[in-house]
């Protein structure tokens, strides 16, 4: 966006604190869109007549550096682009990198099925939420049209996900269309020979489409030539080759079109860029090698700046490390670290519920919570203040100490002889060497839970509750 | 040629067909200027959205009854049908910013240096992010294998490579150089720690010499991570490793630091200057041992922590290339190579776990392949952000991790692909 701070984005804002928006004033307001935690339509005032001017020169200069275009329709449409920093901890990293698996048309239809719902339904359960995939491209190898067509149909009648229709012939790309033309599928691609009926294509469906070229020029070419036919939703894919001196140019590719979009602001090829892993098996056959190649060209490409990517595998160790790298890659860094120091009730705790002490570090926290209550566990669990360190070098590091453990506890008002009936504490396994300490400085029973928290439930079934003295 | 007409009009404009404005409500008579019609969003959002719609159809209906409205549009492009591209040339500048090298860091010395290694490891130089064009990265990434000095719990596809060699620190040190193509081999004292076997600082220095005996690549000494122990145990490992140009793992603010400092400045090692994820906690502690210490750059190495995959990756990433772009625009106190603990991603469950624990997600597969990938995606993460030495633990995750960040440094040579024609390949 063209604007950096709050100040400048506030004299564009009706300026009467009127509160609509969620924030008391105008300028917290603008702040908020500086961080691009809110819209400007969220703004009821500057959607008014009166400030129209204003609102449009706002929405113009509030706009990502990267264009944010959308792939699909409905609730797994996908928005994809939308950067405006080359580095994470400038801002954040908008519209994670859209993920989509291959399917093909020569494939029998119960594979084709079986395949697609692999990819819609995959899921990792992670810090409340779920990791998911996104989209699945569909590539015509038969070369066949009609063939083609009848493999969009299969796709697009078992899944909600966004297509991309993947083949080089205008004509096979036609009869795709045809078949899910108000789904707002991805095309795949205009290259320097097809450019012409493909363009016609995205103007008369009204689609976004990849333009691939590994010649850079050539690419900036394509994209001005869209443009000016009035196609604005470009994604490049300057070509992904798998290995050697090809690969550290096509590296080398993604850093200058990228930076060529945000840090010198070159509008003409500031588009999302499309990564293609899935040429790992142009050059490995066997299924392990090719699959930890292929998640490694994702990975190289999650980190720098593939904005859509085109993938094959779908091993679950492909695809766990991949979604949680896009996750690592797109978390906002701008939230805590630490979640508030305290005790906090899981389920619903009696007297004779285990109280389980854990960091106060985010995702230690988070991940002990959720297999607390993913496994109905009811208990009380303390998150300590280590200053968001983890268990494990906070217990290195003397930021979770018996001292502390205590103080936490005191502090949340928390007395183990009105709370318990037990008196006892579990500490995780990886604090083991604290046992003494809490003993001495708490007077309670302290018990030693496993080093993962995973294992709470088979540690409960064998040790809680726990044998009277 | 800018003509003005009511919405009221516009009916009779197309003689009175005028199926497509139907469902559309029009409120007070909105005057229209043509001269500025055209497709153009904001002028859209100018004329309000109902009436937008209108100018919409009237464009369309306008195009099919033969009038030239491309002509009325002057405010945006209009789609026009291009015979040919528009040539055009794709250029970019380098960084200008990055003017400040990074510190470029010895470990290991030749007999003619002091020391008895045959080859030494050469870190830093770098004058952009790591593979960047900017400017090439004078020296590839390095990897250290871990050796323990007693058994330990591991992972049991790491375990499994190790069985043979799990008693004799000296022959585990021997397999990962002869075996698994290690650069360097790290000695973990951790029998030392008085919670585990309170071994003595003589014990672990026999350790440290034998492991110099067994393998002629440089290696790191490391402590096991008890402060109160592990000063006076790598004082003694240094002494006995002295003119080896070990690294000394670690110095830290938790720490008696300024004695490991002085143990390398005394027997020439260098300094592993490790802090938790906090870049500011990192300049506070290199400065010290540069200005209070008096540890000279080029025996300074920085170990800002490293995260698995999915357990925090995304500090250490962030911490790691803040301090790399930090470094190279000038900030010296952090302008040092980075090493990375990247075994620690084997801590991650996804990484050991016979399947997930949460019955909501998808089958997790085998643990097998899980784990060595976890810590290969762990380390090329780092590397991208500028880490330049990897301690590490599998070795499949070694060889891939060797073969990208190799391959991105600009060594592997192979025979070109097409892919031209990805889209149709039988795979």
């Amino acid at each position: 966006m063209k604007l950096n701070s709050p100040l400048q984005v506030y004299k564009f804002l009706p300026q009467i604190n009127c509160a609509e928006c969620g924030d008391a004033t105008c300028m917290a307001f603008a702040a908020h869109l500086i961080d691009r935690s809110k819209k400007l339509e969220d703004c009821p005032p500057i959607l008014k007549d009166e400030y129209k001017k204003k609102y449009l020169e706002l929405q113009s200069l509030l706009a990502p550096e990267i264009r944010e275009i959308i792939i699909g329709k409905g609730e797994r449409a996908k928005k994809i682009g939308g950067d405006d920093v080359l580095y994470r901890h400038q801002l954040t990293f908008f519209d994670p990198t859209a993920f989509a698996y291959d399917v093909w048309d020569t494939m029998p239809e119960t594979e084709l099925v079986e395949r697609v719902n692999k990819i819609s339904n995959f899921k990792k359960f992670y810090v409340g939420k779920f990791l998911t995939v996104d989209m699945v491209a569909v590539r015509c190898v038969s070369g066949d049209a009609t063939k083609f067509a009848g493999a969009v149909k299969k796709v697009s009648e078992t899944t909600k996900l966004p297509l991309i229709l993947c083949s080089l012939d205008p004509a096979v790309l036609k009869s795709g269309l045809e078949v899910v033309k108000d789904k707002n599928p991805l095309i795949y691609a205009a290259t320097e020979k097809n450019w012409g009926e493909v363009s016609e294509l995205a103007l008369n469906y009204k689609v976004p489409v990849v333009l691939f070229s590994q010649d850079l020029d050539k690419l900036k070419s394509l994209a001005l030539t869209f443009r000016e036919m009035g196609i604005k939703d470009l994604v490049l894919d300057p070509g992904t080759y798998p290995q050697g001196k090809q690969l550290k140019e096509t590296f080398e590719k993604f850093i200058k079109l990228r930076r060529a979009g945000i840090k010198e602001v070159q509008k003409d090829i500031a588009y999302p860029i499309m990564a293609v892993p899935l040429n790992a098996w142009a050059v490995y056959k066997d299924a392990v090698t090719a699959s930890y190649w292929e998640t490694v060209l994702a990975s190289v490409f999650t980190v720098r700046y593939g904005d859509i990517m085109i993938l094959h595998s779908l091993e679950p160790y492909a695809m766990l490390p991949e979604v949680h790298l896009r996750d690592t890659i797109y978390t906002d860094p701008r939230t805590p670290v630490k979640v508030a120091p305290g005790v906090n009730e899981v389920g619903t705790p009696t007297k004779d519920s285990p109280v389980i002490v854990t960091t106060n570090f985010a995702l230690t926290y988070y991940t002990v919570e959720s297999d607390l209550s993913s496994n109905k566990i009811n208990c009380y669990l303390a998150a300590v203040d280590t200053d968001g360190i983890g268990v494990e070098a906070s217990v290195a590091g003397g930021q979770l100490t018996a001292a502390k453990i205590k103080d936490n506890f005191q502090k949340a008002g928390f007395d183990f002889k009105e709370k318990t009936s037990h008196n006892t504490i579990v500490l995780p396994g990886l604090a083991a060497r604290l046992q003494g300490d809490v003993e001495d400085v708490t007077g309670l029973r302290v018990m030693i839970g496993p080093p993962d928290s995973g294992r709470i439930p088979g540690w409960m079934e064998k040790n809680w509750p726990p044998k009277p003295k | 040629m800018t003509k003005k007409i009511k919405l009221s009009e516009l009916g009779s404009l197309f003689g009175g067909d005028i199926e497509a404005l139907e469902g559309v409500k029009i409120e007070g008579d909105v005057e229209i200027d043509l001269g500025q019609l055209g497709l153009n969003p904001q002028m859209a959002y100018a004329l309000g959205h109902e009436t937008a719609q209108i100018a919409f159809h009237l464009m369309n209906i306008s195009r099919i009854l033969g009038y030239p409205v491309e002509q009325m549009g002057a405010a945006a492009p209009q789609p026009k049908k291009l015979s040919k591209l528009i040539e055009s040339k794709f250029s970019v500048g380098r960084i200008e910013e990055w003017k400040t090298p990074i510190q470029e860091v010895v470990l290991g010395a030749t007999s003619s240096d002091g020391g008895s290694r045959k080859s030494t490891v050469t870190l830093g130089g770098e004058g952009s992010l790591p593979y960047y064009f900017d400017s090439p990265m004078p020296h590839r990434n390095h990897i250290t294998m871990d050796v323990f000095d007693m058994p330990i719990n591991m992972a049991k596809a790491v375990k499994s490579n190790y069985e043979d060699v799990i008693n004799s620190p000296a022959e585990w040190a021997k397999k990962v150089v002869r075996d698994f193509g290690a650069d360097m081999v790290t000695i973990h004292l951790i029998s030392t720690d008085p919670n585990i076997k309170d071994t003595s600082p003589a014990d672990a220095a026999k350790t440290v010499e034998e492991v110099l005996q067994a393998v002629d690549v440089p290696i790191v000494i490391g402590g096991s991570g008890n402060p109160e122990k592990d000063p006076a145990v790598l004082e003694k490992a240094a002494e006995v490793a002295e003119g080896e140009r070990c690294l000394l793992a670690s110095a830290s603010l938790n720490l008696d630091y300024a004695r490991i400092a002085e143990a390398a400045k005394k027997y020439n090692h260098v300094v592993l200057s490790w802090t938790q994820l906090e870049i500011n906690a990192q300049k506070e502690l290199n400065r010290k041992l540069m200005k209070q210490c008096g540890v000279a750059r080029e025996n300074i190495l920085m170990d800002p922590t490293t995260a698995a995959l999915g357990y925090g990756l995304d500090y250490a990433y962030t911490n790691m290339e803040r301090i790399r772009l930090a470094g190279l625009t000038g900030d010296t106190e952090l302008n040092f190579p980075m090493s990375s603990g990247t075994t620690n991603a084997w801590e991650a469950r996804e990484a050991w776990m016979v399947s997930s624990p949460l019955k909501e997600d998808s089958d997790w597969g085998p643990r097998e392949y899980r784990g060595p990938i976890w810590e290969i995606i762990t380390g090329l993460t780092l590397s991208l952000a500028g880490n330049d030495l990897f301690m590490m633990m599998h070795p499949g995750a070694v060889h891939v991790l060797k073969e990208i960040t190799q391959t991105l440094y600009g060594l592997k040579e192979t025979e070109p692909v097409n892919i031209d024609n990805w889209v149709s390949a039988v795979i």
